[in-house]
């Protein structure tokens, strides 16, 4: 009974070493996106609280602690209760699988990838859960848009990791991130690559996708009813997520905690901060397409989804295997 | 292996009372949810036993896609309405019981054709002609028998599906007439010449303009 709790306790001490920093980062990243999305308007953002307003997450989150939550009477209460919890454990139990270094993650799955995916998909309920309990117009149609945008752009996004799993023969990872040792995915798939960011901006629900809290049309979209450290959960859920997404797009296809050139002063520096610095790359690029970009009309949505997206991919996924088989390049052999 | 059968028997629980209080719940909604528990529980169940690659697809399949469109569709109709319809005999169509009756005690014929199965011939395992390595990950294993030895039925039920697939769009496809679509090339290739006209008034007359 004694290996049992060392185990617990071992793997609890890991999880909090990984968690902790991912919160942490992700309540700066709110602040970075906020300052990148001002400084691409020529206004100056947060800058009061802290440094540079850096502490403008913990002001925010203070503010939200102290707030008073809310339960519309005429709510589902338990689900009501149960969809921002949702939404905050599956953006966190993704990080999981996300690997840093070579041997430096928590769980080394053989379906890594498939976890990661299947995570992301169930990531759907918290928002259709919010706007269902909620038991009020606008977040209903939020929750709706919603469920719909995510199913479609989830579609492509599995066929263009099928694009990545026939370079690499594996579902593991660090097996896919080995893989990138010569040569990073992002230059032979780079259309696939955009696709996938592309897609990632519509699996996180961000501009220009920003369709289910469409503030002109539906007020906040599923958040409309929530108030206090329910909403918070709600938006470092949704940021979790975003990071979640950029981890996955730099895995995928930026070779994860590999340095761009194998010579000193690139590989002196240590494997997981390669994959932050892409992490926060991928993550700038993000802030400023939400800077920039206006937002698409819902059946302009769908179209480019299931219209554009898929058909593409799948001609890619064709092209790729038949290429990897015409060279003899196709892994696992 | 106290802990493993710890959580064979959390995860068992769990989807056996999910799967009870999918039928039981007043609420359409939550036996939809509840639905999603249990099958949240039987991909646990199934990555327990080292069939993770199954217990992954079930969740991105199930719960990822078709509980939704369940909940999709549950939340958009009333169905919580018509359900005190179905069981009362002055709706027009008659009650839902007599048909729920058979399809039921077909399922009861089939539960006992698949236990009594299991009564005669108890070594099925051992009659499987896949032999199970241990060193192969578990999906190298599925990839390897299903696109060789049973290619032929993988590609009947992709076709199968299909023929699905386009039967419902072809039975919930209606055209609508007056529908303005939106075409780029004609909006990108509209030039100046044919966009702006330049007309001649006459005093007191007008102009008639026809699109």
């Amino acid at each position: 009974m004694d290996s049992y709790f060392s185990i617990l306790f071992t793997e609890v001490y890991k999880i909090l070493i990984l968690l902790v920093p991912v919160l942490v980062s992700v309540a700066m990243i709110v602040w970075l996106d906020r300052r990148v999305w001002a400084f691409v308007q020529k206004r100056r953002g947060p800058n009061v609280v802290g440094p540079f307003g850096l502490f403008q997450s913990l002001a925010d989150a203070l503010k939200y602690i102290f707030k008073e939550i809310i339960i519309p009477a005429s709510s589902n209460k338990l689900v009501f209760v149960l969809a921002p919890i949702v939404t905050m454990t599956l953006a966190l139990i993704s990080w999981a699988v996300i690997p840093f270094g070579k041997d430096f993650v928590l769980a080394d799955i053989n379906v890594g990838i498939l976890y990661l995916f299947a995570v992301s998909s169930l990531g759907v309920y918290g928002i259709i859960m919010g706007g269902w309990a909620s038991n009020s117009k606008y977040p209903f149609l939020g929750a709706i848009r919603s469920a719909a945008q995510m199913v479609s752009y989830e579609v492509s996004i599995g066929v263009i990791i099928i694009n990545v799993l026939l370079c690499v023969g594996s579902l593991n990872l660090s097996d896919i991130v080995i893989a990138q040792q010569n040569l990073w995915f992002v230059i032979p798939l780079f259309p696939m690559f955009v696709i996938f960011f592309i897609s990632a901006l519509a699996e996180t629900n961000r501009p220009p996708f920003d369709l289910p809290e469409a503030e002109a049309e539906l007020v906040a979209g599923y958040q409309t009813e929530y108030s206090g450290m329910m909403y918070a959960m709600f938006w470092l859920g949704e940021y979790a997520n975003i990071l979640l997404m950029c981890a996955m797009g730099s895995v995928l296809f930026l070779g994860g905690w590999l340095s761009p050139i194998d010579i000193f002063p690139f590989n002196a520096i240590p494997a997981p901060f390669w994959l932050i610095f892409k992490i926060l790359f991928l993550f700038i690029l993000f802030a400023l397409v939400k800077a920039t970009v206006p937002r698409y009309r819902y059946d302009q949505l769908m179209k480019l989804g299931w219209k554009i997206f898929l058909p593409f991919s799948l001609f890619y996924v064709v092209l790729t295997s038949s290429f990897l088989l015409y060279f003899d390049l196709l892994p696992g052999k | 292996m106290i802990a493993h059968s710890v959580f064979f028997y959390i995860f068992s629980l769990i989807a056996i009372v999910s799967a009870v209080m999918v039928t039981v719940s007043k609420n359409t909604v939550h036996s939809v949810f509840f639905l999603i528990l249990d099958f949240i529980s039987i991909s646990c169940l199934f990555i327990m036993i080292g069939a993770e690659f199954l217990g992954m697809i079930m969740l991105i399949v199930y719960v990822g896609a078709v509980a939704v469109l369940f909940l999709f569709v549950v939340m958009m109709l009333n169905v919580a309405e018509q359900k005190g319809q179905w069981f009362s005999s002055r709706w027009d169509g008659g009650t839902h019981i007599p048909v729920g009756l058979l399809v039921s005690l077909i399922i009861f014929f089939e539960l006992i054709i698949v236990i009594g199965g299991w009564k005669y011939k108890p070594d099925l395992l051992n009659s499987l002609s896949i032999n199970i390595s241990t060193e192969v990950t578990n999906t190298r294993s599925i990839g390897n028998v299903l696109y060789t030895d049973y290619i032929l039925l993988f590609q009947i039920s992709g076709m199968i599906l299909l023929v699905a697939m386009i039967g419902a769009i072809v039975l919930t496809y209606r055209e609508r007439a007056g529908v303005k679509r939106q075409s780029y090339v004609k909006q990108i290739s509209r030039e100046r010449d044919e966009g702006v006209d330049l007309v001649e008034a006459e005093k007191n007359k007008g102009v008639k303009i026809d699109v």
